[in-house]
């Protein structure tokens, strides 16, 4: 146990928390932005997945990571894009457009992978970030190898959740996407145009999950893998549950994950439990599972969430 | 001006259900031409190496008939869950579970031989009920998102197999994770000889004729309908929502659940990691194809036999990636569901004086 203590309370764990947190953190948010306007955009995962291999792609053959980072972000907005043209367009089912979605882009980024790398022996590799030390800051005893000795996408990540707080609260354009997402009728009759809100908040949406495929091809590994994802797209969505739909309780939540994950990961390594690793990857899905339980009987869901909005209708 | 307008129709006609499946198949296949196109392949020689490989001899014929009987049981789970608008996407795990029941005792060396079989079957099904009961449960009782439960608990269950494929059942003598073979007896009676087409694909087909008949004559198949068209107008009505849920769910699980029986006890005698390549997945497609009707799903499920089973011929033959199948199967459910607003919907033009 002492040994378990021992590793869990080290600078280098809640260096890698903040560095597992990342990719949830932009994750949670995009899909924030999509539900908060009414939008459950279930395309999450395949959308993170092709992004990632757009992005990992882009970065092989250019050699700049960061146009690799503008891929993944642009094939995200044009995920997007097509989620809006099917759930706010066409209003039709938001759970199966989105699975949907899932099923098209996963397919795609298999496919383009496949074809644009073949069967190579050894899996094709660029290299990644390189953690980024903040002058200065950096040094501060503890919180500074933390939270300062990250790569630029982490302090990106940072930025956006005080970013995505005040854009949804503090302006217009916030309000509006509220608006539509809680009384898309009401915010018809005052003028705001529900399907540009609805197109606008889930561009947003398919740009931050791009970065958070990004990340994990490009900064937490150097080489994309059918299964870089594995499920955190999904754990988003719970997140924002467990988050009661407002950024700072998600981002919260991301950490939370974010230290369950690195726990587990720090178990498999150690000598001291004897268990086949896959008991310790499927902790942090069973646990929450059980956070979602234990905060769903009072949601604070947007009301409109899920209800397509047609303005002949009510 | 002249423009396009969306009139509600009151009544959707029968030939919209086999036109619109139609439809929305070739809209995937033109579409997904430019991928073929992008291979550097020629659309004609794919397309005819993709459809045609998996009918050109009886062989192919009877691997592709196999093939689709996991796919028939999925597609049904899918439509009965979706039916009552339980928002199962958990026939993977489910799948999964009624696999590693059957292995389980298909193994067994204590029980007696003519047992085997339906206690697998039974097993299965039960197994996979249990594993669809969890997020029923945590939905009617703690109103807990059932897509992202399904979800969720279809990577607990894969990563718990996994565990045991890499622990207790790891095959002692090679190292590799697959679990024990099921004896001998366990194995599904082969209905044709020479051939792989054992009891499963007949129980598939017994499935689906179950399933119509459920949800077409019976109170329960009324009362899942009435449930996920109307929740407020069948409480009204008297019908125990929760218990529908939980029922509905149950028999969704059942039915995965012995997806996974089928291809222990019929076709790998044994689990292991790619028992299954996502066919949880694609039976969600093919339930909508079939527009949740029991029937349809039979013919939505062996066109996906064929596709899946002919990417592979494809990809030999002309270097397009095999993965065509997973693209199609993606496209083929957003067409169909782009399709489905000409169910709800007439399209009518308008023209000026007309109004």
């Amino acid at each position: 146990m002492n040994e378990i203590l021992s590793q869990v309370f080290q600078v280098g764990f809640f260096a890698a928390v903040i560095r597992i947190a990342t990719p949830l953190v932009f994750g949670t948010l995009g899909e924030l932005f999509a539900e908060r306007a009414g939008v459950l955009n279930l395309g999450i995962e395949g959308i993170m997945m092709l992004a990632a291999m757009a992005g990992f792609s882009t970065a092989f053959f250019t050699g700049s990571l960061w146009l690799g980072v503008l891929a993944a972000v642009l094939t995200g907005v044009m995920a997007g894009a097509l989620m809006g043209l099917l759930t706010v367009s066409l209003g039709l089912s938001q759970h199966v457009s989105g699975i949907g979605l899932t099923l098209l882009c996963s397919g795609l980024s298999f496919f383009f992978y496949r074809l644009i790398f073949g069967q190579p022996s050894s899996l094709p590799k660029i290299s990644s970030f390189e953690p980024l030390a903040l002058p200065g800051l950096a040094d501060i005893p503890v919180l500074g190898p933390i939270l300062f000795n990250q790569f630029a996408l982490v302090y990106l990540a940072m930025a956006i959740v005080p970013a995505a707080a005040f854009v949804l609260y503090q302006t217009p354009w916030g309000l509006n996407l509220r608006a539509v997402g809680e009384n898309p009728h009401a915010a018809y009759s005052a003028g705001v145009s529900v399907t540009a809100m609805r197109y606008q908040a889930l561009l947003v949406s398919g740009a931050l999950m791009g970065l958070a495929g990004a990340f994990l091809c490009m900064a937490q590994y150097n080489a994309y893998t059918f299964g870089v994802i594995s499920g955190r797209g999904w754990v988003c969505i719970a997140l924002i549950v467990f988050g009661q739909w407002n950024p700072w309780k998600s981002a919260a939540g991301s950490i939370l994950f974010a230290c369950i994950d690195a726990l587990q990961l720090r178990l498999q390594a150690s000598s001291a439990v004897h268990l086949p690793y896959q008991v310790f990857l499927m902790l942090p899905f069973v646990l929450t599972i059980v956070g979602m339980a234990l905060v769903s009987r009072n949601a604070l869901a947007p009301a409109a969430l899920l209800k397509p909005f047609r303005k002949e209708a009510r | 001006m002249t423009g396009i307008r969306l009139e509600l129709r009151a009544q959707s006609p029968w030939w919209l259900n086999v036109l619109l499946p139609l439809g929305a198949v070739g809209a995937t296949l033109v579409l997904c031409s430019g991928l073929v196109v992008l291979a550097g392949a020629d659309v004609f020689t794919a397309y005819s190496k993709l459809f045609l490989s998996s009918l050109s001899t009886a062989f192919n014929l009877v691997e592709t008939v196999v093939k689709a009987a996991p796919l028939v049981f999925t597609g049904l789970a899918v439509t009965v869950a979706f039916r009552a608008k339980f928002w199962n996407i958990g026939a993977e795990g489910q799948l999964l579970a009624g696999a590693m029941a059957a292995a389980f005792i298909g193994a067994r060396e204590g029980l007696p031989a003519w047992s085997l079989v339906p206690l697998m079957i039974a097993g299965g099904a039960l197994a996979g009920s249990v594993w669809a009961l969890v997020p029923a449960v945590l939905k009617t009782r703690y109103k807990v998102d059932d897509v992202v439960t399904t979800l969720l608990l279809n990577f607990v269950l894969f990563y718990g197999m996994m565990a045991l494929l890499d622990g207790p059942w790891k095959d002692p003598l090679s190292g590799y994770p697959d679990s024990p073979d099921i004896r001998m007896e366990a194995e599904f009676p082969i209905l044709l000889r020479a051939t792989r087409l054992h009891l499963g694909v007949l129980l598939a087909a017994v499935a689906a004729a179950g399933v119509w008949l459920l949800l077409r004559h019976t109170t329960l198949g009324f009362e899942i309908d009435a449930v996920g068209e109307n929740p407020n107008a069948a409480r009204y009505a008297g019908i125990h929502l929760a218990a529908v849920t939980l029922i509905a769910a149950a028999v969704s699980g059942a039915l995965a659940g012995l997806a996974g029986v089928g291809e222990v006890a019929g076709i790998h005698f044994q689990v292991m990691a790619g028992l299954s390549p996502g066919y949880g997945y694609t039976g969600i497609v093919i339930a909508m194809l079939a527009r949740l009707n029991p029937i349809g799903v039979v013919p939505a499920a062996v066109f996906f036999a064929i596709i899946i089973t002919g990417a592979e011929a494809m990809s030999r033959a002309t270097g397009v990636p095999v993965f065509l199948a997973d693209v199609i199967q993606g496209m083929a459910l957003v067409t169909m569901l782009a399709a489905l607003m000409l169910t709800q919907y007439r399209i009518r033009l308008n023209r000026p004086g007309h109004e």
